[in-house]
């Protein structure tokens, strides 16, 4: 096997397929399941290396591959973290595993979260739904290196209590020194004692030195589109905004043409874009 | 004047005639080549393997239109009438179907394997100048990117290029306006121009010119390769059609809401034919065939649409659900972001999208109506 830059992918063939089992499943919600998975190869296990919001694709024997964010640590290369929430055709037979099952690894791919850039700024991190996903491993980086960061703000919007995943994770980030974890839900029940509303609202609860702060955004369409602009009349400027955006991925490696957004191909330019750059594109019909 | 095309590497130009064309083919056998040529099938003309020259459509000519593609036997003796039929180069580098790994089940798990496609040696005549074009951005896409794709690569290595100069524009031509022909300038181990009774014979490549040295070819006069030169330039000038890319890609960008894409989609079927016919769309599928065992499973790449349903669905939405956002689609990535992405136009010029489109959606029309006046339909 070579292995190039820690990838795990043969520069021969970007297409070879490790194999990797399920170490872990641990259920999230009703739909949602985070496998941890260890790559059988040993070596292969020991040279993976990633960058926090980079992807995998994800592979099931005779069913297919799937674009999915790895959520685990970067700093962490026993065992790799995938949250996946069953809904197409892959994900929803990749549900059905169990610990000791056996799945593919194809990775990692594109561009993750500028955490070098983000050294002595503070940083709001602003998900929704799912979206909280590709930032676990970007807050544990951080938080592990808490003091090469400014302040740290998790801003987390759920549907409904059911939808919040991670429970342990934002209690414990929310215990850590100058960090702070606001989270809103629009559906809550009698037990949320958090904010009532959409994630938008809790911009107003924070305090953001806008010259000092860097954003990593991650969650629907929409919510960047409404909340991006809210942020930038608070002075943050585009070019300190980041986003994680989703489509439609086959190979991973810019040539299959469905994740185009404009002149970018997602799988490789992104998936976490600078908001300029993609600002133009978002919110057009069709693109 | 010494060369039909600009970048000949042997300075002499050989000429053959008609009747001695099969030696041409004897040599490439000789070099134990697999000798792949236009051949009529089906009413269109289509890439076979052949052996002799009476295989080619001697005698046929193309006509080309919107919606509609006809041959007719004209009783001349002229080899390379037919300009091209709906397969360019891409399908023998990039081909519809290929298969990338077998997988098979384990005691680990599986075990995965690549499925490397044979070196095979193929020589291609009657590639015309807009194939050559479509062939350089395919390399460009398939090798010159982060991974040089070695299924591509493979396939690629294998082939021996014997372009024909055009000397006849089909009524869909516009490669002059793309600047990708009708001469043959690179890209091509040997290119050929037909002239009356005669082929001039000219070296584009280092295997090429080994092959015409092999052919010992009398030199072309200074008076055929003049008369061939001009026969070549009167072909340029007597396209019909064009493509103004003054403004791209933004006048594109800028007519994203322009009411055309309405009116366009009212026609469009969605049917991907456009981009099953374009020698530079390479957007593809992996499938996983698994069989009936279920311990072995094929995994392959398979030629995709921007057209299709699929092409644009994420988990539960579709980014893209009508045909007019498809359309849309295809042309701005074709024309427009094309250019930003790789420097270069999507598009060669060869009309093979207005051609093969089943209601003669003509693009060179649909680009003039979308950037005319678009600046005043913006929302």
């Amino acid at each position: 096997m070579h292995v190039h830059e820690g990838k795990l992918i043969d520069m021969a063939n970007p297409y070879l397929i490790h194999p990797a089992t399920i170490i872990e499943k641990i259920r999230e919600a009703e739909d949602i399941h985070t496998f941890r998975l260890r790559l059988n190869d040993e070596k292969a296990r020991r040279s993976f290396r990633f960058t926090a919001g980079q992807f995998n694709m994800v592979y099931l024997f005779g069913v297919g591959e799937v674009a999915i964010s790895i959520i685990s640590d970067p700093d962490e290369s026993e065992s790799l973290g995938h949250t996946i929430r069953s809904v197409g055709r892959v994900t929803s037979a990749v549900a059905q595993l169990q610990a000791g099952e056996t799945l593919g690894i194809r990775g990692p791919f594109g561009q993750g979260w500028p955490l070098d850039e983000a050294c002595g700024r503070n940083v709001v991190i602003v998900t929704g739904g799912l979206g909280c996903a590709p930032v676990v491993g970007a807050i544990e980086y951080m938080l592990r290196r808490r003091r090469h960061y400014g302040s740290i703000k998790v801003i987390h919007g759920v549907k409904t209590p059911r939808d919040l995943l991670y429970h342990e994770r934002f209690e414990t980030w929310g215990k850590q020194a100058d960090t702070e974890v606001l989270l809103a839900s629009n559906r809550p029940d009698e037990t949320w004692r958090h904010h009532v509303g959409v994630v938008t609202d809790l911009f107003e609860h924070v305090l953001i030195d806008p010259a000092k702060t860097m954003v990593l955004m991650c969650g629907p369409e929409i919510m960047m589109r409404l909340g991006v602009p809210i942020l930038m009349k608070r002075g943050i400027p585009a070019t300190a905004i980041y986003v994680s955006l989703e489509r439609h991925m086959e190979c991973g490696i810019g040539l299959c043409g469905h994740c185009q957004l404009g002149p970018y191909f997602l799988c490789k330019d992104g998936p976490v874009m600078r908001y300029d750059l993609v600002e133009p594109w978002l919110g057009r019909v069709g693109v | 004047m010494r060369e039909i095309g600009v970048t000949a590497v042997a300075s002499e130009i050989g000429i053959l005639s008609r009747s001695d064309f099969q030696r041409f083919f004897d040599i490439l056998c000789s070099k134990e080549y697999r000798i792949v040529g236009p051949t009529v099938r089906d009413g269109a003309a289509v890439w076979e393997t052949i052996r002799h020259v009476s295989d080619l459509p001697i005698g046929w000519r193309d006509h080309q239109e919107p919606g509609r593609y006809r041959l007719e036997q004209t009783g001349s003796k002229e080899i390379f009438g037919v300009v091209h039929g709906p397969q360019s180069l891409k399908p023998f580098v990039f081909t519809p179907r290929e298969p990338l790994l077998q997988i098979e089940r384990s005691r680990d798990g599986f075990i995965a394997r690549p499925t490397p496609p044979q070196r095979e040696k193929v020589a291609v005549i009657g590639a015309r100048a807009c194939d050559l074009a479509g062939l350089t951005i395919q390399d460009q896409i398939f090798l010159q990117g982060e991974y040089q794709d070695g299924y591509y690569a493979t396939r690629r290595e294998g082939l021996f290029i014997i372009a024909v100069n055009c000397t006849r524009a089909l009524q869909t031509c516009f490669c002059t306006s793309m600047d990708t022909g009708p001469r043959a300038k690179n890209g091509f181990d040997l290119a050929l121009t037909e002239v009356g009774d005669q082929l001039l014979v000219e070296a584009g490549s280092e295997a090429g010119a080994e092959l015409l040295s092999a052919l010992s070819l009398s030199p072309a006069t200074h008076k055929a390769i003049a008369e061939a030169a001009a026969r070549v330039d009167a072909c340029a000038q007597s396209q019909v059609r064009r493509l103004d890319r003054t403004r791209l890609p933004q006048a594109l960008y800028d007519a994203h809401e322009h009411p055309r894409w309405d009116d366009v989609s009212a026609r469009c079927l969605a049917c991907a034919n456009c981009t099953m016919v374009c020698p530079t769309c390479f957007c593809h599928k992996v499938e996983e065939a698994p069989d009936l065992t279920r311990q072995r499973t094929e995994h392959a790449r398979l030629w995709d649409s921007c057209f299709t349903q699929e092409h644009g669905h994420i988990h539960g939405k579709n980014i893209r659900p009508t045909i007019k956002d498809r359309y849309r689609m295809w042309m701005t990535h074709k024309l427009a972001s094309w250019l930003d992405q790789f420097g270069t136009s999507g598009c060669v010029g060869c009309g093979r999208c207005i051609t093969w489109c089943p209601v003669g959606i003509d693009l060179t029309e649909e680009l003039a109506s979308l950037v005319s006046s678009s600046s005043s339909a913006r929302a």
